[in-house]
């Protein structure tokens, strides 16, 4: 039994029965992490090596691994089960959490120095809810710094690398949760989809990974970047195990009053009904010029076989989708510059010291803050100060507005909407770091469902290759978006197109990564 | 007086901003208690702490509190209005963003009337003394913010200039606030005392704030500035750190002399903050605002629209208490002279005076004591109404015990400290018995200590016979001293004559 390859609900079943315990599934992980993701396997929390001390295959997917705590946790599990106790349906089963949301018993970084030394004092309601299903935390996982960028190159903690080829990135912000279930080392993750962090990453990692419809899984222990579009989400291997895992964590919760108030779709009753007779519309402005063509014709072999499981294919205009992008890198930023004035070394985290306050917070926030989340801070100032306030935050809201307004409209016509998840497939480490309009570009097919608040997901939907290195193929993704409050029928048709597409996720990465790859054979 | 306040030709303006903190028992936006004068840093929680995660949650009840003054002082309630967040780096701001409200407050267009004597004021022409002219002043917005915690700074002076180290306590960090803002309608500082003065007693009346100024539950700031008669409105200057009502026109008059001054000197007025000193008793700059701050005001993600339908405002307004302007005219139709109507609405008063009227007490006296020697032995004891025990029960039973010539105001007196002293365990004629302090009017009692001072004193006896009728004060002085003061002084009189004519 591999045990670090099998799916989600695969090991809960085996739980079930007894063949295995959740201590020997949990050690399993451990000991693939203490292999391959560059982790100081020593004390009750393993640390990541710092960046300078990683190797070139360690995937560094994790930051911190809180060993003990899961050993723990899985022992427990283990004896509850064999008192004869009713257990959740993961229970027992292992994840790897975003270092974006809070969990007692390790720190919190967002992938940043400035919350160095922080432990939170809670738990987040997504990390609580985990706990009570019975759900062990691994550890916590790489990120761009507050969520903010496309490759995890933005950590501050070193990138994180790709299992399908260790020289490329994992997509961002949500990367190391990503590389993480995509390498073996957890069979499930959560991430954070603020743009598009949780489905791009999927998408070039080759695994399932959803946003939900906004306000469905509470934002409390979030680090905020935009409050009005962070969404936490599930990452896995398939699409029955990302639904599982989004039925544990979504709710109605008291504490984040954007929270939806009323209860969170059935994803579980009408998953595996097909899309026969169902209308899929194609966004026409997400697709075409900047798309690569590896990833056009897997799109396109996509349609194909939807059309073929009895779906009728539309094409349908999202009119301002084209919009997006600029009022998203309007909207995020502004509200990222806001949410991020906390950090002023007054309270918690990094505190350089200096003769006055005012200048110890501008020491604090220029040591601890990287350039892109810098950049963001300038831009979003800049967009909500007096003067400017109209032409950029106010048009981009009204942008919003218009673009939720299509989705609506298009809903009207069709159940749910494809599209490509990322214009490309995974480019390398390094490529586009320096050319911040290059990565932001990365985001164009995601963000108008974010800026809508709708769900949308990415599910593996094929192999198409890299164009600086035709040999290598990389994953595709599909992207499901549906009505808001719809994360079921999202799911839905996710779910029927992979049972047609058979894509293993199994990436094909050197040496320590060999283990994945025998079952593409 | 105000009449010379300023040379002649030039007008004061004034604007009040009034900060009530809402004495919900929970914080705007999270659990936490809002105790006031806990050890610090004890009522606090990651959401009113800032760490990173937390959100916040409005508190239904503040709302409701925030609508039910606005109400009160006339306003109307937004149908729909929302959270903004209001942007600047300050250390006892937790978030550096403080929660507030911008384009739409949760009020809009409320006035307040206020009574002044009508000798001050802006045209100077005195009035019949101690009449009473109603002015109103029209409130722009009230709207619902958040508190920041305190600073507390450490060397030097104690303020943040040349402090060794700061220590900040959240304690404070989210209590609901609600700021008051005026129209810049007030001409005197009189006006602006009387504004503040009837807004304190409108929010105690409401429940919503003790409006305590030295706790800081109820703080004001003042934007004053002055013109030619007919010229636009000038520069205005922001007072802050008035402590008091008192301080508050002090600081108004200094402040518009000195502007004066400035102008005449050929000067001009900064748009400033400045602090008023009150041991001093001068403004001086605080902060210059070179350029308007630029706060970013945008909408708060975190939060959803504030919707307060007509039905439910309807609900609140029906709460509407009586106001301390009602309850005043009210008393003064009672027969309670209008300055002790004012007193006894102003110092919270009313509940005792309506309870002791409601036992039966006759309101002229139930006024005159309460304004009077109860308001005044309790400011000896440093203790408020609520706190003394002394109940509107008390009053009546007290004012009973003198109608039936069982005490004489003078023990009445004493027999109140009694009762205050027993924080109300004992009732006034629990007192005046366990005390002995009870009018000897028991004619057989009392004609026997007659006869006694009348055989000892024939000399002066003989004196009032003669004609001397002053001289009988002498003896009635000697029945007090043999009764310890509880001869009815009334019977002592009639008793005296009798002894003497006979």
């Amino acid at each position: 039994m591999e045990l670090t390859r099998m799916s989600a609900s695969e090991l809960a079943s085996n739980l079930t029965t007894g063949e295995v315990s959740s201590r020997e599934v949990v050690d399993a992980h451990l000991d693939r992490i203490a292999a391959m993701d560059g982790v100081v396997a020593e004390g009750d929390v393993w640390s990541a090596r710092s960046a300078d001390d990683l190797g070139g295959d360690d995937v560094h997917a994790y930051l911190a691994v809180t060993a003990t705590a899961a050993r723990q946790q899985a022992d427990e599990v283990d004896a509850r089960r064999a008192a004869g106790e009713e257990l959740g349906p993961l229970a027992g089963v292992p994840l790897a959490l975003k270092d974006v949301l809070t969990m007692r018993g390790a720190p919190t970084t967002c992938g940043s120095r400035m919350l160095e030394g922080w432990d939170p004092p809670y738990d987040a309601t997504v990390t609580a809810a985990l706990r009570e299903a019975g759900v062990v935390v691994l550890g916590k996982t790489n990120m761009d710094e507050f969520a903010m960028g496309s490759s995890t190159e933005n950590s501050a903690f070193g990138d994180t690398r790709n299992p399908w080829d260790l020289d490329r990135v994992p997509g961002g912000s949500s990367g190391g949760s990503a590389a993480a279930v995509a390498g073996g080392l957890a069979p499930l993750a959560i991430g954070t989809d603020t743009g598009g962090s949780i489905r791009q990453p999927a998408a070039l990692c080759g695994v399932v990974g959803a946003k939900p419809t906004y306000g469905t899984v509470s934002r409390y222990g979030l680090v905020a970047f935009a409050s009005s579009l962070d969404q936490a989400g599930p990452f896995a291997r398939d699409v029955a195990d990302a639904a599982a895992l989004q039925a544990l964590i979504q709710g109605h919760d008291p504490r984040d009053s954007t929270s939806v108030p009323q209860e969170a779709p059935d994803l579980h009753t009408t998953l595996r009904d097909g899309v026969q007779g169902m209308r899929i519309g194609v966004v026409r402005e997400l697709q075409g010029e900047g798309y690569e063509p590896g990833v056009e014709a897997v799109f396109a072999q996509a349609l194909d076989r939807l059309a073929s499981m009895g779906a009728e294919i539309v094409e349908v205009s999202l009119q301002h989708a084209p919009y997006g992008l600029p009022a998203y890198y309007l909207i995020a930023p502004s509200e990222a510059s806001s949410n991020l004035a906390r950090f002023d070394g007054v309270r918690y985290g990094l505190r350089v010291d200096a003769p006055t306050a005012e200048e110890m917070n501008a020491a604090t926030r220029a040591a601890g803050f990287g350039p892109e989340v810098k950049r963001r801070i300038m831009i979003g100032t800049h967009a909500l100060s007096s003067g400017y306030f109209d032409a950029y935050y106010l048009q981009a809201s009204k942008v919003r507005t218009l673009i939720a307004r299509d989705f609506a409209d298009a809903y009207e016509q069709v159940d749910a909407l494809v599209s490509p998840t990322s214009p490309t497939v995974a480019f390398g480490l390094g490529d586009k770091a320096d050319d911040p309009l290059a990565m932001y570009l990365n985001d164009v097919a995601t963000v108008p469902a974010s800026l809508a608040g709708t769900p949308a997901m990415s599910v593996p939907a094929g192999l198409a290759p890299a164009p600086d290195d035709p040999a290598r193929q990389l994953p595709v993704g599909l992207q499901v978006m549906a009505p808001l409050s719809r994360d079921d029928v999202m799911y839905r048709v996710a779910w029927a197109f992979e049972q047609q597409t058979g894509f293993v996720p199994a990436p094909t990465g050197p040496r320590a990564l060999a283990g994945m790859s025998q079952e593409v054979a | 007086m105000s009449e010379s306040l300023l040379p002649d030709g030039w007008e004061l303006v004034v604007g009040l901003e009034v900060h009530v903190e809402l004495q919900t028992n929970t914080k705007m936006w999270c659990g936490c208690s809002t105790e006031f004068g806990d050890e610090p840093n004890t009522n606090v929680c990651p959401v009113c702490t800032g760490q990173p995660g937390a959100l916040p949650v409005a508190n239904e009840q503040a709302i409701e509190d925030a609508t039910l003054l606005g109400l009160a002082l006339n306003g109307g309630v937004a149908e729909v209005c929302r959270f903004h967040r209001k942007n600047y780096f300050y250390p006892d701001l937790a978030k550096n963003y403080q929660i507030s409200q911008y384009d739409v407050p949760l009020i809009h267009d409320g006035h307040l009337d206020v009574e002044v004597a009508t000798s001050s004021g802006r045209g100077g022409q005195a009035g019949p003394d101690g009449a009473l002219e109603t002015r109103r002043v029209r409130i722009e917005r009230l709207h619902m913010e958040e508190d920041t915690g305190k600073s507390l700074h450490v060397g030097d002076t104690g303020r943040l200039h040349g402090a060794d180290r700061s220590l900040i306590d959240y304690n404070r960090c989210g209590i609901p606030l609600l700021e008051v803002v005026s129209r810049p309608d007030i001409h005197d500082p009189e006006t602006a005392q009387a504004y503040l003065r009837e807004l304190q007693g409108i929010v105690r009346a409401t429940g919503v704030s003790d409006a305590r100024m030295e706790e800081g539950s109820i703080r004001c700031d003042a934007n004053v500035s002055v013109r030619r008669h007919g010229e636009e409105l000038g520069t205005r200057t922001e007072i802050k750190n008035l402590n008091s009502v008192r301080s508050l026109g002090r600081a108004v008059r200094f402040e518009a002399r000195r502007q004066v001054e400035v102008l005449e000197d050929g000067g001009t007025i900064r748009l400033e903050t400045r602090h008023w000193d009150e041991s001093k008793g001068v403004t001086e700059t605080l902060r210059v605002k070179e350029s308007v701050t630029d706060y970013r005001y945008f909408p708060d993600p975190d939060l959803v629209e504030v919707v307060s339908p007509p039905a439910k405002v309807e609900a609140i307004r029906a709460r509407v208490p009586e106001l301390p302007a009602a309850a005043r005219t009210r008393l003064r139709e009672q027969g309670v002279p209008a300055e002790q109507a004012a007193a006894v609405v102003g110092t919270g008063a009313l509940p005792t005076f309506d309870a002791a009227v409601a036992a039966g007490a006759d309101p002229v006296a139930a006024g005159n004591w309460l304004a009077g020697d109860v308001a005044g032995q309790l400011t000896a004891a440093e203790l408020d109404l609520d706190d003394s025990g002394f109940t509107g029960d008390h009053l009546a039973e007290l004012l009973g015990l003198i109608d039936d010539g069982t005490l004489s105001t003078k023990l009445a007196k004493q027999v109140l400290a009694g009762v205050i002293q027993a924080r109300g365990a004992k009732g006034p004629a629990e007192v005046a018995d366990e005390q002995g302090l009870k009018q000897v009017s028991d004619e057989g009692e009392l004609r026997a200590i007659v006869d006694q001072v009348v055989a000892d004193n024939e000399g002066t006896v003989e004196d009032i016979r003669g004609g001397n009728d002053k001289a009988i004060g002498a003896l009635v002085g000697q029945v007090m001293k043999a009764t310890k003061g509880q001869a009815d002084p009334r019977k002592t009189n009639e008793l005296l004559r009798e002894a003497i004519d006979r």
